[in-house]
């Protein structure tokens, strides 16, 4: 929770470098390469926002299927309105932060388990009305011909472009995220995840705080919802399944649901190094489950805790020590 | 006025009368004592109180209002804030932040003035008022010490410091000395006498019964549910049904 030490020099030349090598990044690949790189930039945004929901304590199992709320309303509001890709986004937010905001009424009153379960039976809910209102949404086959929006007479078609500005757009969200969760907010947010009595007795209204952060979460996976469409230029139930939320789950649990960037350094790693095991073809999916079943194993705070579990093993014990009390 | 009223108040869990018809009245800016053996209905009485219940029937009345019924969060707003039995803290956030959480009701900021840090004025305002509770608390070289951490006087001291923060014009506390040692039991009243002179009114849930006499000027005794006694710490002392209640339930 504590950020101690501002934006030091040492810390500034690594932002700068990594900065640069980012923006080259896309230069280096091949066509599906830039394609992979720019869904792992929508999905890094898919789970910060994710992680804003968690810090209650609550995990919800819809959070795939809002990111296909702000997926539909994209589509259909290109396809039909015509609307510029400054109005898409925002209205791809607010269309799933709006039906969060009507499912918490059921929802909230449930926690864990139930809670589980319940945003489960929604989301498919939501889904299947895809699926069955084919009229309006298209049924299994979806929604198509989303056309690639020009900003500036800059097609958003070419990966690049597109790349950039994925992540101007990925790199907001996610300083808001990031802001929201070092604020007070943030802190009430840990607060109620601990000790939601504790802190009900001295003030705090548990309800609406569990309630602001599965619509916030909501309002950035739909924004990230809306990039992959305007990307994809179609839309399907298919890609918003309980299978995808897996995915979700997995990346923040094997990157570290206790720091702001463990679920980035989930995402990225785990996503290249299923790329990397192509080449395996059929044992690919034994790679990949032997490799998350190892992770979890030898490192159950997340790949995020590598640094500070090497600094106990080679480091003096004063360091050691402060690990066994971040353990805690 | 009353700074509290019990009117009539009941409790029912299913066939289980938790707590039968009991009203008494707590006077500003006293300590009261609330005792009785085990099962004798006190915590279920706090959590009527501060909202986590609501009674079955009766009323509950602070500064005139009634609060049976409403929420822990709305109570707490109006001025009456509960701690906890045991040691009840946010145990993986530091003394500082533990305290800040209690600052909740003062100085909320709202996610605009977050996100974009229009909100420093009153996040300096809050972490003024988290010093002054520290020191208050005698916990201000501990601040930045993970809860976890402390020793149990300190702990314990640290749970009336977060309901300090939210300032509150009635405290509740549930057992803030149990399983002390008589040192930290001697440093728990000093505290609680400090609290109380800064203007606080006080119920006491409590067991230990050197702190009771000691703090309190007046007791209410409660037992299977019922009111028993009141009277003054000697009152009660000598009172036979409160002698025969303790005894027999122990013999």
């Amino acid at each position: 929770m504590s950020s101690k030490g501002g934006f030091t020099m040492p810390k500034l030349a690594i932002g700068a470098v990594a900065l640069i090598a980012l923006l080259a990044t896309p230069h280096f690949l091949g066509f599906h390469h830039q394609d992979l790189l720019i869904f792992l930039t929508i999905n890094v945004l898919a789970v910060c926002s994710y992680r804003l929901v968690t810090l209650t304590g609550e995990w919800s199992l819809i959070h795939a299927v809002m990111m296909g709320v702000g997926a539909y309303t994209v589509a259909l509001s290109v396809n039909h309105f015509d609307l510029a890709i400054w109005f898409t986004l925002p209205l791809a937010g607010t269309a799933a932060g709006l039906i969060a905001a009507l499912l918490c009424f059921p929802l909230l009153r449930m926690t864990q388990f139930y809670f589980l379960i319940g945003s489960f039976a929604a989301g498919e809910a939501i889904r299947l009305t895809w699926v069955e209102f084919v009229g309006v949404f298209g049924g299994t086959s979806g929604l198509r011909g989303v056309e690639a929006p020009v900003v500036w007479g800059i097609d958003f078609l070419d990966p690049i472009p597109y790349f950039y500005f994925t992540l101007v757009v990925v790199g907001i969200c996610l300083l808001i995220l990031y802001r929201i969760e070092h604020s007070r907010i943030g802190l009430t947010l840990h607060a109620i995840h601990w000790k939601a009595p504790l802190a009900e007795s001295v003030g705090v209204n548990a309800w609406r705080y569990r309630a602001l952060a599965f619509i916030l979460g909501s309002f950035f996976v739909g924004i990230a919802g809306g990039l992959k469409v305007h990307y994809l230029g179609s839309v399907t139930p298919n890609q918003f399944t309980i299978g995808f939320m897996v995915f979700i789950l997995i990346w923040v649990i094997v990157g570290g649901y206790n720091k702001f960037y463990g679920p980035v350094i989930g995402v990225v790693v785990l996503t290249i190094f299923d790329e990397s095991i192509r080449s395996f073809e059929v044992i690919r999916p034994a790679i990949y489950g032997g490799m998350l079943i190892l992770s979890i194993l030898f490192l159950p705070m997340g790949l995020e805790s590598i640094p500070a579990k090497l600094k106990s093993w080679f480091g003096s014990d004063s360091a050691s020590d402060e690990q066994a009390l971040s353990d805690q | 006025m009353p700074v509290l009223e019990i009117n009539n108040v009941t409790k029912k869990f299913g066939g289980l009368m938790a707590l039968d018809d009991v009203s008494f009245q707590v006077e500003e800016g006293e300590i009261r004592g609330l005792i009785g053996p085990n099962g004798a209905g006190k915590s279920t009485m706090f959590k009527n109180i501060a909202g986590f219940y609501s009674p079955s029937s009766g009323d509950i009345r602070y500064q005139g209002q009634s609060i049976a019924g409403r929420k822990p969060h709305n109570i707490a707003e109006m001025g009456v804030v509960r701690t906890f039995q045991e040691t009840t803290l946010f145990q993986e956030l530091s003394v500082f932040e533990n305290v800040l959480v209690g600052c909740h009701i003062r100085s909320r900021s709202n996610l605009f003035a977050a996100i974009l840090g229009l909100d420093r004025g009153l996040q300096r305002e809050a972490e003024e008022k988290v010093a002054e509770v520290l020191d208050f608390m005698g916990l201000g070289e501990r601040r930045e010490q993970l809860a976890s951490e402390l020793p149990l006087g300190s702990q314990r001291a640290l749970a009336i410091a977060i309901a300090l923060a939210s300032e509150p014009k009635l405290l509740l506390m549930d057992e803030p000395f149990a399983g002390m040692n008589p040192e930290e039991t001697n440093h728990m009243m000093e505290l609680t006498r400090k609290v109380q002179e800064s203007g606080i009114s006080i119920v006491l849930v409590e067991h230990d019964m050197k702190a009771v006499m000691g703090l309190c000027g007046y007791l209410t005794v409660l037992n299977f549910g019922q009111l028993l006694a009141e009277g003054t710490p000697e009152e009660i002392r000598h009172n036979e049904r409160v002698i025969e209640a303790y005894l027999g339930g122990a013999g």
